[in-house]
């Protein structure tokens, strides 16, 4: 038996997430449209107030060069390793998705905690700049994302057949890696990179206790001096955020690129 | 860290860190914290099933699901600050919708007084507990449409064939294999509760006692007197979610059973 027409009581509940998920969105675009004056429709101005900041371009260009080498990291650390423990190490396997569980697990400010704590008698490059400390934290961050994603992307493809063909075509080691594996795993690198770019375009407890100014801090401190601009700020992030999982669902319809799309920076 | 939580301020070891937790306002830190997100777990997993399960269902266009799904997985990332703030825009002191209710139905929803809540208020718990919800309800959709989709309809039409009513169905077949899940789901989304800070530190401005609220402050600079019992914080945590995980696992298993 099946039914025809949507159910009634389906109508509501949806109706219901509708209005939930949407008023606020609604709510924050309309705030950032309103005159300081009068509080009334309809202006552009604390969009431009914001795109004529120089913090907010910034605290973006920290945000994006700092995702981008977590990014880069991620994918130099665990596309060779996970290569291996698929060709070689297969028993490896579990070890790995235990340990990927651990930073998904552990909330980010008890993470914080340990790493201040583990690197307290770093040199001080290392905490001067963003890119040491900060890259470090978001790299273990990304781990599990990353590692879903990849190892999705290595169980697609039929790596030892792939590895085989290539060694006996005469490739070596870097030439095999480089130009046959990562070329099939491509997809499932990028939703892993979009996750991981998701996840740092977000993240702000780690960046805020460990004070370094990124673009949720920006947020933050746009949020304590001004309400229009912070809804204007508001409606550009969701933006972003809108942009990387759309992208991710781009990447997704390939194959092997299937993975937990529940990044987040609560 | 865990190390760290055993340390006195000076040096040499010590339990007294770990003992200060059972005062206030650590204990009551970890009072609310839990409440939250024992709270927002338990609502945010009942609507995330009833919102999945009307978006799953027969009648409802295929094409749906998969904006839902899209949908789940923007909002459940939309956390932290620009959340919190989409919040204050809307139905904070000078929000959109309460302005417009105000004007418009001559109704202010923070002068009312209600039955049950008293007067509603954004910035303390029960506020944090409703804009939790706007990541606790998708990360819900996310898991439990798996598990909804394992409800297979043979069963259903078996039962209806066997001339069950469609609340003995539920009551037999449906709650029975769903259970596993809906309850690893809720662990889930405790733990996600129980982790965020950017939200309510946002919201709140560090007014509502959380646990993660906590040991901000000792990095924030407003006390330092012993960086150990911040350590000794995040160790209640993570003791708070080893415990949770402990449970988690074997509903895992349980509920990969139904997994087609």
């Amino acid at each position: 038996m099946t039914r025809k027409w949507i159910a009634p009581s389906a109508v509501i509940w949806l109706l219901l997430a509708f209005a939930y998920f949407v008023i606020p969105l609604l709510g924050s675009f309309l705030f950032s449209l309103n005159k300081l004056a009068t509080g009334t429709c309809c202006t552009v101005h604390w969009y431009g107030t914001i795109l004529h900041s120089g913090a907010f371009w910034q605290s973006l260009k920290v945000s994006l060069l700092l995702a981008l080498e977590t990014i880069a990291i991620s994918l130099a650390l665990f596309v060779p390793t996970i290569y291996l423990v698929h060709l070689k190490m297969p028993k490896l396997r579990p070890v790995l998705a235990f340990l990927a569980l651990i930073p998904f697990v552990v909330p980010p400010i008890v993470m914080v905690v340990g790493l201040l704590n583990f690197y307290k008698g770093a040199p001080i490059w290392f905490y001067d700049q963003p890119w040491g400390f900060l890259a470090t934290a978001y790299v273990i961050l990304a781990f599990p994302y990353m590692f879903f994603s990849l190892d999705a992307g290595f169980r697609s493809i039929d790596v030892h057949t792939l590895t085989e063909a290539s060694q006996s075509l005469g490739a070596s080691w870097p030439t095999t890696l480089g130009r046959v594996i990562l070329p099939n795993i491509r997809s499932a690198a990028l939703a892993g990179s979009f996750l991981t770019l998701a996840i740092v375009m977000g993240e702000f407890t780690i960046a805020s206790l460990s004070a370094f100014h990124t673009f949720p801090i920006y947020i933050q401190s746009v949020n304590e001096s001004e309400a229009y601009g912070a809804a204007a700020v508001t409606v550009l992030s969701f933006g972003i955020t809108w942009v990387a999982m759309l992208s991710l669902l781009f990447v997704g319809r390939k194959r092997g690129a299937r993975a937990a799309v529940i990044a987040g920076a609560r | 860290m865990l190390v760290g939580a055993f340390k006195a301020a000076h040096g040499g070891w010590t339990v007294g860190n770990v003992r200060d937790l059972v005062r206030q306002p650590y204990i009551g830190a970890y009072e609310t914290s839990i409440k939250i997100s024992l709270a927002t777990a338990l609502v945010g997993a009942l609507l995330g099933l009833g919102i999945a399960y009307a978006a799953i269902r027969d009648g409802t266009p295929r094409w749906f699901r998969g904006i839902l799904t899209t949908f789940s997985g923007v909002a459940a990332n939309f956390g932290g600050i620009p959340l919190a703030f989409a919040f204050i825009a809307s139905v904070g002191n000078v929000g959109i919708v309460t302005k417009f209710l105000v004007q418009h139905l001559h109704w202010n929803i923070y002068s009312t007084n209600y039955p049950i809540f008293g007067h509603f208020t954004l910035f303390g718990t029960f506020g944090v507990g409703v804009v939790y919800m706007y990541f606790q309800i998708p990360l819900m959709i996310l898991v439990v449409a798996p598990a909804l989709d394992g409800l297979r309809r043979e069963w259903r039409e078996a039962a209806s064939n066997l001339g069950a009513s469609s609340w003995q169905f539920w009551r037999h077949v449906g709650a029975p294999v769903l259970a596993p899940s809906f309850l690893g789901a809720v662990i889930l989304l405790f733990g996600n509760a129980f982790a965020a800070y950017a939200t309510a530190y946002s919201l709140t401005a560090g007014s509502v006692n959380l646990v993660p609220i906590q040991i901000g402050y000792y990095y924030s600079g407003n006390v330092l007197d012993n960086p150990h019992l911040a350590q000794a914080l995040a160790f209640g945590m993570f003791v708070v979610l080893a415990v949770m995980m402990a449970i988690y696992i074997p509903l895992q298993r349980r509920a990969a059973r139904w997994a087609r």
